[in-house]
């Protein structure tokens, strides 16, 4: 029975892939594919669990087919199933199929309907691939593929400016989350020498084994592992992006933000619970971040005008509950508690137009002037301290800018001097002179071979912080990109014995997207001149095609796994060694700025509004 | 809002006063979700004729105010704009030049209108000193707007509401330990009293000359909400829990904020905006005409004369006298509401010998409605008018209902943690059920609610002091009788009544639609009509009444008995009011109509639903309304029905004008004999609220289809509502001003056309009474024509006067299954005429 995990994830694909052909004008038949796939899912899995319950519950395993053989390293697919994957896809599918029946006529006439479908489905093969996962790197494609159509949801509206922008927002926090997933994946392979498996991971004796040897590292991946949770379910100190999230229709965020993506943090908790059960400090500071944002989050939607935004940090406090429910190894508790917050904040998303009527009709009988603010008993300075920091949501929000991404754009525009020739000619030599190190390992001692590595790690960030703050030169800031990847290669390849194959593998992805993404920019620039990064140009409204071709490039470029890059990142890690933090440090770095890069050029050129519309016609 | 601008050049010197009486000017008028009242979308510049006021406001705000060249010349070429009406207009337009004119409508290409001018002086602040401005100070200013004027989403008051927005700032600032702005300066000068506009101008703007124009940007990057304040500094009883706010106030604020960005982003100091030559001009100034504007007010025109032609032909060719009736079996008065046109034309399609009337739903009776165990009370009459009269509700069984989904305490901590974990899965079952089996649940919008059928109200005034905060309680026998007569004069009825005549007021019902006071009667102020048709029954009933009226020559037989009802428009339902009173043969007679009723009401739902592609129109009448039903109480059905999308017309003669032609719901109908009326009194006080009331929906309908980003509300499947006063995008954005795509989406952006049943020079001078009414009909926000009630000649006014029309249209084709059509199409129908 184990061989049917694969079937949850390839049923919802398929489902996918079915929706693509349909013509856009045909929204019947578009949510027929969407509501029989969501059916068919949710049929096989109930006759899959009767069997699975009649044969006692047992934990599933399957390791699937290997992506990647190398020395020492093996990607490969695994696939899991205990009583959390199935709360998880029964609570999913449940939810998603309501949704698809709602958004059957809520979206009739919508001109994104197919899209809205599509991405649905896609974001369902992800989630179903993150539940079912087995193994982080397996999850690590799901956790993507979450990210990506929550940034394609966020800016369905992407003619309008807000909703691509707080697309791009939330994305770059998704981001920070899977460079922790990475680097949990990293230091898993230090601490076990393979690829461990969740299955491995309930294996107690064999964890404290590995654990004794290194309780920094397991604290270290128990911590990045937080991140990446935190990030997800937009714990502190990320909650500000939840109700910034609230941009799409209705209905997708009620699936994504309110019941379904956003407890994926709690999942991988839930998931990881055997690595860090016996750490007790982790253990801790899981339950003290619950306590902190369910204590924060309380109070911020105390003073919420808005009402989705309300319902968001509503939300917040109660999977912060979670989170404690977890640490405290309440797991079924938690399963309850998760379930009973996605269909209520669901639920409430979906009627939340319905309450100005029932509000307003109720205040008419029942108003009394509100007079008391916390409580009389309040001082009053606590009293306006207090609200003041709910209205301005403790500051996160301004707080994730000051702290991360203005000191990233600071570091960039510092580099402004550094025009494009300016940098290509000098690389040249320097990089032949990498590579001729790289090839032929013994020409300089092991030690000044790590140092390079670290020299031309840093490069790599500085290239693709200087394509994050150019303004003007859109192919520029492409190439810039590109580069990085070309750096971060070099930079491992000195750093460790290991086969040229993989930094192919690495590479040939972004070349490839890389080559047909500049394609797409220049014949951008030779159909409509300007698309500098001044401004958002709205590109995707005359240009959808090249758009869709431009976003498949763009994912190419940041490693999503439809593109050997993907699996090349992941080897990136593999070959830095544990002791090397200041290394991973800096590629994981220019990851995150490669993504935040990368989808910035494409919000800029195809998102947003049409900036010509206005001014060329009537 | 009703003042004129005041446009007047002034000396290059600053003067704050004329600056916020023209922002409140130009503004958006729209009030609190709750007090939803179409109107003008362009107010503002209504005092211009039509044509000079869309360019005004395209070339200063930036509006879209017609539809592109490009979709114009698609649909000609697609036969929605008939050639010869086109050509005609084409030869009054430009003499000699028919031929140059014909290409530059066809097919030139001309060039497009010149940016517009609002926002180009705050853009500097990107362009030249990269500092995006609006989305540093937006949020935060957005979020502190709506936290004070919230009415009841926030769990927690903003603290010292009550001493007014910048004071309760002031003293939010003073209390706490952190603060609203980043830096020190804007914190201290908050605390200074005697701040003001000008100075903080002066360190933000470089030249006096230029601060009007700053403020006029600063205001239009968020229209939305500087809109709502200055609604609610002019009407502050618009909110239940009453707010201090003014533009004055929220602009001083909002300087702050933006010194406060401007010294956070450039720590080391900075100069204020300087502009180029060219932004010193006035941004009020003349927008001059181009050919592009000629064009596309042609092409207006022909538009909207190639839906009018066919109409007037089918007028003119109708007999009033021979279709007159002589026997009745019943009478009905209903709203002269578009959506109400069909219902009545089944009724008399049912039953030939029942005769209906049109006339604003509000029935002449206007006063306040109390209901019972309420805080407060609504007006119920056309919004213009303030009442004197209260009318309370008394013995109602109703309870309100409550809806544990919609209450806060979710959002709190324990609350929320109890709540997850039970009723959390309780919603999942009620999802279920309102996917698969949708019912009217606490949550839905119901006309029916307005009032408990079975109650009492305190329509007779008891004594002379028997009031209540200020209004009279029900009215007096004299003040019966008045209203009594105008109502029956106004739309000819004073002889000849049936046996049994049916009040029949309106309403709707919707859920998940925050713009449900939309829905519901615009002459009863966006409330459901049923209080006042079941006033005016009573009062039309009521013994010394009637004795009083026979005096005055309207004598109604003891017979004769008035039955008020209440008719929603979405569901298709329709309730009778005090039916207890009936003799046997009224009961009988009673009994029969309710049958014919229920009958129209199936097929009006039919009609209807060929409009709704998703609803199979196939089925019988009865299925088909059983669907109509369904979708009323839907969670997903953003448009439960269509509300007054297609209107275009309002006709104001005898219903023998229009008995037999079709109009597709497309016509307000008010009743009117012009016989009675020979100098047009009654006519005056007919037009008095029926421009504003008709124009206003229909000019809304028009801008909100024309530019739906920036006049309407775009679509509504993302909206979150806002302190249960409006709706923004998301959690950051603008309130949204205006009607959502989903209401508009079918709409043709045709201006109301009156066509009156009376003498031209009559109407001439009937109009000329009343200067606002007069200003609609002058400036052509509404097209107005006579029909000669003798020669049936048409006359359409033109600059003010009217001249003779001859309509090209010559064929009206006759209708021979209407039910056929429901099935079969989906687009606006032609008119036809009935057997």
């Amino acid at each position: 029975m184990n061989a049917f995990l694969q079937l949850f994830i390839f049923l919802p694909l398929v489902g996918f892939f079915a929706s693509l052909l349909v013509k856009r004008q045909n929204e019947a038949r578009i949510a027929q594919i969407a509501i029989i796939t969501f059916v068919g899912h949710a049929l096989a899995f109930y006759l899959f669990w009767l069997y699975w319950a009649a044969v006692g519950f047992p934990k599933l395993e399957l390791k699937s087919f290997a992506l990647f053989q190398g020395q020492g390293y093996e990607f490969y697919l695994d696939f899991f199933f205990d009583r959390v994957t199935a709360a998880y896809v029964f609570v999913g599918s449940f939810l998603t199929f309501m949704v698809a029946v709602y958004s059957r006529y809520y979206m009739h006439r919508e001109s994104g309907y197919k899209r809205f479908f599509s991405t649905i489905l896609f974001f369902y093969a992800g989630y179903n691939i993150v539940v079912f996962s087995g193994n982080l790197e397996t999850m690590f494609i799901g956790w993507e593929m979450l990210g990506i159509t929550s940034f394609l949801l966020i800016a369905f509206y992407r003619d309008r400016y807000l909703p691509v922008k707080n697309a791009v927002k939330v994305f770059s926090i998704y981001r920070i989350g899977d460079v922790g997933l990475l680097l949990a994946i990293w230091m898993n392979h230090n601490l076990f020498h393979q690829n461990v498996t969740f299955q491995m991971l309930h294996d107690n004796a064999y964890v404290q084994e590995h654990l004794q040897s290194g309780t920094a590292l397991g604290i270290f991946i128990s911590l990045m592992i937080l991140v990446a949770a935190a990030g997800k379910s937009a714990q502190l100190p990320f909650s500000s992006w939840l109700p910034r999230a609230m941009e799409g229709p209705t209905p997708s965020s009620a699936i994504f933000y309110g019941s379904l993506s956003v407890h994926m943090g709690v999942f991988l908790l839930l998931r990881t619970f055997p690595f860090w059960e016996d750490q007790v400090s982790v253990r801790l500071i899981i339950a003290a971040l619950g306590i902190t944002t369910c204590l924060v989050a309380t109070i911020i939607a105390r003073s919420q005008a808005a009402i989705k935004a309300q319902i968001a940090y509503a939300s917040i406090a109660q999977i912060g509950l979670i989170f404690v429910e977890v640490a405290a190894g309440w797991h079924t508790l938690a399963l309850v508690h998760f379930a009973g917050n996605a269909f209520l904040r669901t639920y409430q998303l979906l009627v939340s137009p319905s309450v100005v009527s029932y509000l307003i009709r109720e205040q008419f009988y029942n108003f009394v002037p509100r007079s008391q603010h916390l409580g009389q008993s309040w001082p009053k300075k606590l009293e306006s301290t207090l609200y003041m920091l709910s209205l301005k949501e403790f500051n996160l929000d301004s707080w994730m800018y000051r702290c991360l991404w203005n000191p990233i754009k600071m570091l960039g525009h510092k580099l402004d001097f550094l025009s494009f020739w300016r940098v290509l000619i000098p690389s040249i030599p320097v990089y032949a002179a990498g590579l001729y190190v790289a090839y032929h390992k013994g020409s300089v001692p092991a030690a000044v071979a790590h140092l390079l590595a670290l020299v031309f790690a840093f490069v790599a960030l500085l290239f693709v912080l200087r394509s994050f703050a150019e303004r003007r030169r859109t192919r520029m800031a492409w190439l810039m990109t590109l580069m990085t990847h070309f750096w971060i290669a070099l930079a491992v390849s000195l750093n460790a014995e290991f086969s040229f194959n993989e930094t192919y593998l690495y590479l040939s992805g972004v070349a490839i997207a890389g080559l047909i993404g500049f394609w797409c920019l220049k014949r951008m620039r030779r159909l409509e001149g300007n698309i500098d990064l001044d401004q958002f140009h709205g590109q995707v409204q005359d240009h959808p095609q090249t758009a869709f071709v431009f976003l498949l490039c763009c994912l190419g470029v940041t490693g999503f796994p439809i593109s050997p890059t993907f699996i090349g990142e992941d080897l990136m890690f593999a070959h830095i060694g544990g002791d090397q933090v200041l290394l991973a440090f800096l590629v994981s770095l220019s990851f995150i700025v490669v993504g935040l890069s990368i989808i910035r050029i494409y919000a800029r050129v195809f998102l947003g509004p049409r900036v010509q519309a206005a001014s060329r016609c009537s | 809002m009703t003042a004129p601008a005041v446009t007047a050049p002034r000396s290059g010197v600053f003067d704050e006063l004329a600056v916020l009486h023209d922002l409140k000017h130009y503004l958006p008028a729209q009030a609190p979700l709750k007090d939803f009242v179409h109107h003008n979308s362009l107010h503002a510049f209504q005092q211009r004729p039509f044509y000079e006021a869309l360019r005004t406001a395209s070339g200063i705000l930036g509006y879209s105010t017609s539809l592109t060249l490009e979709e114009f010349r698609r649909r000609y070429a697609q036969g929605e704009i008939n050639p010869d009406i086109l050509m005609r207009l084409i030869r009054e337009q430009a003499g000699d030049q028919v031929e140059h004119w014909t290409e530059l409508v066809l097919q030139a290409q001309l060039d497009p209108f010149p940016p517009a001018r609002i926002g180009q002086l705050r853009a500097l602040w990107k362009k030249d000193r990269q500092l995006d401005l609006d989305s540093r100070v937006h949020p935060g200013l957005f979020r502190i707007l709506c936290s004070y004027l919230d009415q009841g989403i926030a769990i927690w008051n903003f603290p010292h509401a009550e001493l007014g927005f910048l004071n309760a700032l002031r003293a939010l600032e003073q209390n706490s330990l952190t603060s609203l702005f980043r830096g020190e300066r804007a914190r201290q000068w908050l605390q200074q009293e005697d701040l003001s506009i000008p100075r903080l101008l002066a360190e933000l703007v470089a030249d006096e000359r230029l601060y009007a124009r700053y403020l006029f940007d600063q205001q239009f990057a968020h229209p939305g909400w500087s809109g709502i304040v200055a609604v609610i500094e002019q009407q502050p009883d618009t909110l239940i829990d009453q707010r201090r706010i003014s533009l004055h106030d929220l602009i001083l604020f909002e300087l702050l904020l933006e010194l406060d960005a401007l010294d956070e982003h450039f720590p080391h100091g900075w100069l204020p905006l300087s502009a180029p030559e060219a932004l010193y001009e006035d941004l009020l100034a003349e927008v001059p005409e181009t050919p592009l504007h000629q064009v596309l007010a042609l092409w207006q025109e022909a538009f909207e004369w190639s839906f009018y032609d066919p109409v007037l032909t089918a007028l003119q060719h109708q007999n009033p006298e021979q279709n007159a009736l002589t026997e009745k079996s019943f009478q009905g008065l209903f709203c002269i509401d578009d959506r109400i046109g069909s219902f009545r034309q089944h009724l008399e399609q049912l039953d030939a010998q029942c005769e209906t009337f049109g006339t604003p739903g509000f029935f002449g009776v206007e006063f306040y409605f109390q209901p019972e165990h309420s805080k407060s009370f609504t007006k119920v009459c056309p919004g213009p008018i303030t009442p004197k009269y209260l009318i309370k509700e008394q013995g109602s069984l109703n309870k309100l209902q409550s809806e544990p989904h919609l209450h806060k305490q979710s959002h709190q901590l324990l609350g929320g943690l109890l709540i997850t974990q039970t009723l959390g899965f309780w919603s999942a079952v009620k999802l279920g059920f309102n996917l698969f089996k949708p019912s009217l649940t606490p949550a839905t919008a119901s006309s029916f609610r307005h009032m408990d059928h079975l109650a009492q109200l305190t329509i007779e005034n008891r004594a002379q002091g028997d009031r209540e905060q200020g209004l009279q309680i029900g009215f007096t026998l004299n003040e019966m009788t008045l209203r009594a007569e105008g109502l029956l004069k106004s739309i000819g009825l004073i002889r000849d009544f049936a046996p049994l005549v049916y009040i029949v007021g309106h309403g709707a019902s919707s859920l998940n639609n925050p713009y449900y006071a939309a829905y519901d009667c615009g002459a009863c102020c966006g409330r459901p009509g049923s209080v006042n048709a079941r006033v005016i029954s009573y009062i039309l009933n009521h013994p010394e009444v009637r004795k009083q009226l026979a005096e005055k020559g309207i004598e109604i037989p003891d017979s004769t008995r008035f039955i008020g009802a209440l008719h929603d428009t979405t569901r298709d339902e329709v309730v009778f009011y005090d039916e207890t009173g009936l003799s046997q043969a009224q009961q009988a007679q009673h009994a029969r109509t309710a049958a014919i009723f229920q009958e129209a009401l199936d097929l009006n739902a039919k009609e209807r639903a060929r409009r709704f592609e998703l609803t199979n129109s196939l089925q019988p009448p009865k299925q088909v309304h059983d669907a109509v039903k369904r979708r009323s109480v839907s969670l997903f059905e953003p448009r439960p029905e269509l509300n007054h999308a297609t209107n275009a017309l309002c006709i104001v003669g005898r219903r023998a004008l229009t008995r037999k032609v079709f109009l597709d719901r497309r016509a307000f109908l008010n009743s009117y004999d012009y016989r009675i009326d020979p100098n047009g009194d009654l006519l005056t006080n007919i037009l008095r609220p029926a421009a504003p009331v008709t124009g206003g929906i229909n000019l809304e309908y028009f801008f909100s289809r024309v530019d739906n980003q920036k006049l309407g509300a775009g679509s509504k499947l993302p909206h979150n509502v806002m302190g249960l006063i409006g709706v923004a995008n998301g959690n950051d954005g603008d309130l949204r001003t205006g009607l959502p795509s989903q209401m508009i989406e079918i709409h043709n952006p045709i201006r109301m056309m009156i066509i009156v049943e009376h003498f031209p020079e009559v109407i001439e001078a009937a109009i000329q009474r009343h200067e606002p009414t007069h200003e609609w009909f002058r400036n052509s926000w509404i097209n107005l024509v006579s029909i000669h009630p003798e020669t049936h000649a048409l006359f359409r006014l033109h600059q003010g006067h009217f001249v003779p029309y001859e309509p090209l249209t010559t064929q009206i084709d006759k209708a021979s299954n209407l039910e056929r059509l429901f099935e079969t199409r989906t687009e606006d129908l032609p008119v036809y005429t009935l057997n």
